[in-house]
């Protein structure tokens, strides 16, 4: 029985919410709607990954197959890993959380649909780009790893820029995906959702999406050094003038190794949901698994060494290294046995996502000991490189994260759908992938230790291959025959089917308050929480949220709104409002994109084009979408209580937002930072004897520049909220025209000696530190005009200065940037 | 100490045994071993996968007891007990062991080879070998075969001509990345005769599945004959077929990248082929040794190794081919 008041509130949530109609559909920024679209993209690329594979396998099947040429075939093999690593196994992770995450929190959406809508579209514009590129011959064919000097020298087609560029902007917009889940997880939480509460699943999303901030960084730093040197000729990874390959494979594994947890542990966070509920009993250890996935994701980034092992490094390094690989085996091993006691102490009902839990965790216990015996550096002597690896990652990865992802799939299809899937087909793909996997892969171990190398397109008969290898062919297909199952399971028709009941697996989570269909509002009213499990330990819960006997239970001027809280203890401190459904994501993602991919084509004057398109675009979005005034300083939100509808500086996800932001770039910076000092060390040419630096006068004289700039930045800030109008106007115009002097005069430091980029290593780091400051710079000058014209047009004000507070933050960062250039790049070869 | 230790060449009888039973021999197979350093590491590999079965199947009667409820009669100290000693204690101290036993055979692996010991400089080309004895006694470049003295340790000084390679001999040991301009080193030690095979194990380009090269380990006084045979110049063919090969080598200019030595072909951008006819395979382990291979590898040579830098010859008349392959095969 609802009343007509609940009526009225749900006509006007229906009305804020419903997704557009029509070709407007695809203007959708919430996060149930861009959630699928982005999990079904990543789908869709893993059965391309996975088309690959079959390729390779039918190649492969007998010693010197002629199914495939070697190029071909190196393409396939190079697009198959690229594939599975940067469009399946991490958007996957993004896509799910971006669906489910707000629904596990209590909230109506994420802090920024518009930037995870903008994420969606750089993702399937970058990926289709990269797919695509295999079908005109012209795919990538250097490896996923991209080791020069092969990619750099030795490959003139534009295969090796569609992967630099590709994947950057691919690796960008998945940057842009964490920062919003981070943010998420901190600030959007249901009010009374501690730090000890939040559901397990968003703590390891937390972990995973703080790794991809600190991972992706080098490795974007990396490639862009890589295509410097493949378009401009600056000489990073030649030795020939003084540049080193092996600063790339630091550089990558230094975000591939992370790569592999950010992989595994969101995958382990489903099972985490899944577990309990079919134990029927709470999780059992859940500040244990906690800990274990934040030491996880600090020790990830202590182990990339372990893909280096046969470089030729000093024992100490190799014994160190080993230590730490083995270290990470202790957190992982303590999750597994949290997961095994909780089922311990509940009784476990059988289903689908039981039996893919079940089978993934036994496939992904063989992986975790061969990684033991792999991260033994004399072992990996032997195995490194070979088919024992290849069957050891996909030990991991199959059975640490697919698995866990088609028990999620099994586990959430009725939230996304309304419908379950079916138990007998899901059955049969199981027992099918599980059986077929292990015929594929099992066999892999001994192929590698029998000296069977990886990334082969052939192998000569008699080697002790043949039989090993078509076995490894049959269970791919065997495998595949299950993927082709669950793939008819999703796709068939099931209008004859009923909707399933409100929360069918009885589970305790907030997700499973979503009525059967859903509702596109998300969650009725936002529910004040008090437990881990509040579906199973508040009385009346269900009905409470459904009559909007919580916060936000109605959209009065049917407007988007959810609740932002504070980060520890979940105190609520704002009502958001969210912005609706735009073109403008795609659109950004397009002329941004636009930067990446004429720039694959050496089109470097249109790409500069697109690329200040692309700013251009964001501008308009920031300037109608973001830091809106509103008519009214608060509302009432329900439950008697009154929150603003603006707030600025930390209590802001904005401020969060930009914060972390500038955590992932200062990373980025530090990678180049790291390449000068790498050079200095193992290069006895670096900096060449008697080269010009860029002198002393030039870098310091930007350094006091921008210091300065930074300066009259906090001025202005303080002029704006003593609201005086033209002290702020001095302040920032003068802040913005030092910023612009400061940038020219960073490049006028190697201008000035003339450091030529090409001639040397030395040059190009120079060049790219100075450059990489600059830009920042500009940048800095460019948001202090944007403030600027924001209090002009009065949409910032004393009070609301959001975009002050933020650019402020931005500047502390643009400062310390310049300040570090400055000091390694002219002070540091005085003191060395 | 390690693997410069000159106690005599032996299997442990554990390892001969499990290779025996799993059929892991071959002349590629890092579980067959004839060289010191994969003696170690085999056993090392035997005990870990033994560890890891036990481990693997203790994991797994856990789990299934759990499920099957046997263990929701105990309390909640019986879990946490369970993720304590389960999750850190016990791999704690399995870890701890595994190294301390892993990390004990590293020193030997890295060790530097005895003064006065063989020293073989392999750099890795596009997709080939090119391999000189720097001692003892004077230099000698050969390409695509390494022949070694049983018992003797060995070491490699290893580089790279143009991108990355890999030099890994499965059944002697571990394996070494190649760098352009860098140099790395790898110690091995033969223990039997026998004939075995190496591979680049790092991703090379194109044909990177074709860069293999053939090893031969020998008694002492059989190695100090080849290596003094391989010295000597080319035995040119004196007449026949053969004879007008080595004119049309030089004719075709395939003495600007050949050296073949005691003739004029001195280039150096290919492999040397002053005893060519006597190598166990041709183009890097990718063809069978015979006149047949040579005529294949000139007439075909993208179709055998696609990529590879060496222009084809199969415009050449049949029997210029047969005359060429006929002269390499008598440089013996």
């Amino acid at each position: 029985m609802t009343t007509p008041l609940e009526r009225d509130q749900e006509s006007r949530l229906l009305k804020a919410w419903t997704p557009p109609k029509g070709w407007r559909y695809w203007s959708e920024v919430n996060n149930t709607e861009v959630g699928v679209w982005y999990t079904a993209t990543a789908f869709l690329f893993f059965l391309f990954g996975g088309a690959l594979a079959l390729l390779m396998r039918i190649q492969l099947a007998r010693p010197g197959g002629d199914f495939l040429t070697a190029d071909a075939y190196n393409q396939v093999f190079t697009v198959h890993g690229s594939v599975m690593m940067f469009l399946f196994a991490i958007p996957i992770f993004e896509a799910v959380a971006v669906i489910f995450l707000p629904q596990m929190l209590g909230a109506r959406d994420l802090p920024f649909p518009r930037l995870s809508a903008f994420g969606y579209w750089c993702y399937l514009l970058g990926g289709l780009f990269l797919c695509g590129s295999i079908f005109f011959d012209a795919a990538p064919k250097g490896g996923w790893f991209m080791n020069p000097p092969l990619t750099s020298a030795y490959q003139t087609g534009i295969g090796a820029d569609i992967w630099l560029l590709g994947f950057s902007f691919i690796e960008i917009a998945a940057i842009a995906a964490a920062v919003e889940l981070i943010v998420g997880a901190l600030k959007c939480r249901a009010p009374g959702m501690r730090i000890n509460l939040i559901p397990l699943y968003a703590w390891y999303v937390l972990v995973a999406a703080v790794m991809v901030l600190f991972a992706f960084p080098p490795l974007i730093a990396g490639s862009m050094l890589l295509e410097l040197e493949r378009a401009f000729g600056w000489p990073f990874f030649d030795p020939s003038r003084g540049g080193d390959p092996l600063l790339w494979q630091h550089l990558f594994w230094l975000f591939g190794h992370p790569e592999v947890y950010i992989i595994f542990l969101p995958s382990v966070a489903l099972l985490a949901m899944i577990v309990p509920t079919f134990a029927r009993r709470p999780i059992v250890g859940y500040s244990w698994i906690v800990l274990s996935a934040v030491g996880t994701g600090f020790l990830s980034f202590g182990l990339w060494v372990h893909h280096m092992f046969t470089t030729g490094l000093p024992g100490v390094s190799l014994a160190l290294f080993s230590a730490a690989s083995e270290a990470v085996a202790i957190p992982t091993g303590v999750q597994l046995f949290c997961l095994i006691a909780t089922a311990a102490a509940g009784r476990v009902a059988g289903s689908v996502p039981m039996l893919f839990t079940a089978g993934g965790l036994s496939v992904f216990v063989v992986g975790g000991l061969t990684g033991v015996m792999l991260a033994l550096a004399p072992f990996d002597f032997q195995a490194h490189d070979t088919f024992f690896v290849v069957g050891h990652l996909h030990y991991v990865l199959i059975g640490g994260a697919l698995f866990p992802i088609l028990a999620g799939l099994y586990y959430y299809y009725p939230l996304v759908a309304g419908k379950k899937l079916s138990e007998r087909l899901g059955t049969l793909a199981f027992w099918l992938m599980f059986i077929g996997f292990n015929v594929a892969f099992l066999p892999m171990h001994l192929l590698g230790l029998r000296g069977m190398p990886r990334r082969v397109f052939t192998y000569p008969a008699g080697a002790g291959f043949d039989a090993l290898s078509l076995s490894s062919t049959i269970g791919a297909f065997i495998l595949a025959a299950g993927v082709a199952v669950i793939v008819w399971d999703v796709l068939r028709s099931k209008r004859g089917q009923p909707y399933c009941e409100r929360n069918p697996w009885a589970a305790g989570t907030l997700e499973w308050l979503q009525e059967m269909p859903s509702k596109p509002w998300g969650v009725r009213s936002i529910p004040e929480i008090d437990g881990r499990y509040p579906l199973w330990d508040q009385p009346d819960f269900e009905r409470d949220v459904d009559r909007g006997r919580f916060y936000l239970p109605d959209a009065d001027e049917e407007k988007r709104e959810s609740l932002v809280t504070s980060v520890i203890d979940a105190r609520p401190v704002q009502c958001l409002e969210l912005p609706g459904p735009s073109f403008v994501t795609p659109l950004a993602a397009l002329t941004i994109g636009g930067f990446f991919i004429f720039g694959t084509f050496g089109q470097w004057v249109l790409a500069l084009l697109s690329g200040a398109a692309g700013i251009g675009v964001v501008c308009w979005w920031l300037w109608t979408g973001t830091s809106v005034i509103l008519s009214q300083p608060d509302k009432d939100v329900g439950l008697g209580l009154t929150l603003p509808l603006y707030v600025s500086g930390p209590s802001s996800v904005g401020w969060w937002a930009m914060l972390i932001t500038m955590l992932a770039d200062a990373t980025a910076f530090l990678s180049l930072v790291f390449g000068y000092f790498f050079y200095w060390t193992v290069r006895d040419d670096f900096p060449p004897r008697g080269a010009a630096g860029p002198g002393a006068l030039w870098p310091c004289l930007a350094a006091s520049l921008l210091a300065g700039a930074w300066g009259l930045t906090m001025l202005a800030r303080r002029f704006n909220r003593l609201g005086r109008a033209t002290g702020f106007h001095a302040a920032i115009g003068g802040a913005g025209a030092l910023a612009l002097g400061g940038a020219a005069a960073l490049l006028a430091g190697p201008w000035s000696t003339g450091l030529e980029p090409t001639s040397h290593v030395y040059p190009a780091t120079v060049w790219m530190l100075a450059a990489w400051a600059a830009a920042h710079g500009l940048a800095g000058a460019l948001a202090l005009a944007y403030c600027a014209a924001r209090r002009l047009a009065g949409r910032l004000t004393a009070r609301c200065d959001g975009d002050l507070e933020n650019t402020a933050l931005f500047w502390h960062f643009v400062a310390a940037t310049a300040v570090i250039t400055v000091a390694v790049i002219a002070g540091f070869p005085l003191a060395a | 100490m390690g693997l410069s230790s000159r106690t005599s060449p032996r299997v442990p009888a554990p390892i001969a045994c499990a290779a025996w039973l799993s059929g892991c021999a071959g002349p590629q197979s890092a579980l067959d071993p004839a060289g010191r350093g994969a003696e170690r590491l085999a056993e090392l590999f035997w005990w870990m996968a033994g560890g890891a079965a036990v481990v693997w199947l203790a994991v797994a009667a856990l789990a299934v007891y759990a499920v099957r409820g046997g263990a929701r009669r105990a309390g909640g100290g019986a879990q946490r007990a369970l993720i304590v000693w389960g999750g850190a204690v016990v791999p704690t101290l399995v870890l701890g062991a595994l190294l301390a036993y892993g990390l004990s055979i590293l020193p030997g692996l890295l060790a530097s080879a005895p003064p006065g010991a063989l020293r073989i400089s392999v750099t890795g080309e596009q997709w080939w070998w090119r391999v000189r004895y720097e001692s003892p006694g004077e230099a000698v470049e050969l390409a695509n075969e390494i022949r070694l003295p049983a018992g003797e340790p060995v070491e490699f000084t290893l580089r790279s001509a143009d991108v990355l390679h890999s030099f890994w001999i499965p059944s002697l040991g571990g394996k070494m990345d190649m760098f352009p301009g860098r140099e790395t080193r790898l110690l091995l030690e033969p223990t039997r005769p026998g004939r075995l095979r190496g591979v680049c194990a790092e991703y090379c380009g194109e044909s990177h599945a074709l860069m293999a090269f053939d090893v031969v380990v020998l008694e002492k006084p059989e190695f100090a004959r080849w290596l003094a045979a391989q010295r000597r110049p080319a035995a040119v063919p004196a007449g026949g077929a053969a004879a007008r090969g080595g004119e049309l080598f030089g004719a075709n200019g395939c003495a600007a990248c050949h050296t073949v030595r005691g003739t004029g072909a001195d280039g150096v951008v290919g492999p040397d082929l002053t005893h060519a006819g006597g190598r166990l395979s041709i183009a890097a382990g990718t063809l069978p040794p015979g006149r047949a291979g040579f005529g294949r590898w000139l007439a075909k040579t993208h179709e055998v190794k696609p990529g590879a830098l060496m222009p084809h010859f199969g415009m050449l008349p049949p029997e210029d081919l047969t005359a060429l392959a006929a002269y390499l095969e008598a440089l013996r």
